[in-house]
């Protein structure tokens, strides 16, 4: 086997322990009035701790470059989908349809 | 012993592809729940405060610690240490049952108090709430779904390990496997701020 690059465990514990900060993060901002600002904090933690999980426990960073532009890929048509539904969402009249 | 050809780079890009599959699957539904959202801000701030918190909180904590375990059973295996890596994965198991069982408290109490798909209350209420919980079974039940199968797949590496079959040479089985765990951790790390938070 030639692709083996073992992750140490040393490594995943700190990963481990920024994902559980991260938890604690987005429950201690959820319990502040910010607004509409609220939900785009916690899409940032989530996208973080997203990050992370895809990068370390998914062992992306050390992966075949390819593969890596091929999620990146994904999470763009993603961000398309959901984008520009937006653009016609977000400005139609109140109760319109 | 007849030699068998293996395509290690290619069984993962297959998991990939299948993993892009599910992100878009549960893109389309993060996709109606972000529209609902932005109609419905209000009622879906008051139906968020019907959830616990303290419940959704464990649950993250669980599904995390489960993907550390699972990434540790990958790299315990590929150090040849087998006992350790079923250990691991056993323990990867038991979080994924936690993680049911909370899941089954917090479905049987929301039933209980008349919250769910079609029941009198949520038809009769006001629409927002409605497509909320109606979003929040789907959601939740789909992640469900793919607890328990992630949860079967991973005993059957722990199978194929004990057969001698997955090895510290030929590990490719259990890192997808460990690749679809860690998918299912990702999605639950949007679901949790989205219902759990929202209010």
């Amino acid at each position: 086997m030639t692709h083996k690059h073992i992750m140490p465990f040393g490594l995943l514990a700190k990963i481990w322990l920024a994902l559980l900060a991260l938890t604690g993060v987005t429950v201690g901002v959820a319990s502040v009035d910010l607004g509409y600002l609220n939900v785009l904090a916690a899409m940032a933690v989530a996208s973080t701790k997203a990050l992370l999980v895809v990068l370390f426990f998914m062992h992306l960073k050390y992966e075949n470059r390819a593969l890596g532009a091929f999620v990146i890929l994904v999470f763009v048509i993603l961000a398309i989908f959901i984008g520009f539904t937006f653009f016609d969402v977000a400005w139609r009249p109140e109760g319109g349809a | 012993m007849t030699e068998h050809h293996k395509d290690y780079l290619g069984d993962k890009f297959g998991m990939w592809l299948f993993l892009f599959t599910e992100i878009l699957l549960f893109g389309g539904l993060f996709l109606l729940y972000s529209v609902y959202l932005h109609r419905y801000p209000a009622e879906f701030h008051q139906a968020g405060l019907e959830l616990s918190r303290v419940f959704g909180t464990a649950n993250t904590i669980v599904l995390i610690t489960s993907s550390f375990t699972v990434a540790m059973a990958i790299s315990a295996l590929q150090q040849g240490r087998r006992v350790l890596c079923q250990g691991l994965l056993a323990s990867t198991i038991v979080l994924a049952g936690v993680f049911m069982v909370n899941k089954y408290f917090e479905w049987s109490a929301k039933i209980g108090h008349g919250i769910y798909p079609g029941s009198p209350e949520l038809v009769d209420g006001p629409g927002g709430t409605n497509i909320f919980f109606g979003l929040y079974y789907v959601m939740t039940g789909a992640h469900g779904l793919h607890v328990v199968i992630g949860a079967a797949l991973l005993g059957f590496c722990m199978l194929r390990i004990g057969q001698g079959r997955v090895t510290a040479d030929d590990f490719g089985l259990l890192e997808n496997g460990g690749l679809y765990w860690h998918l299912v951790d990702l999605v639950w790390i949007f679901l949790f701020p989205l219902f759990y938070l929202i209010s």
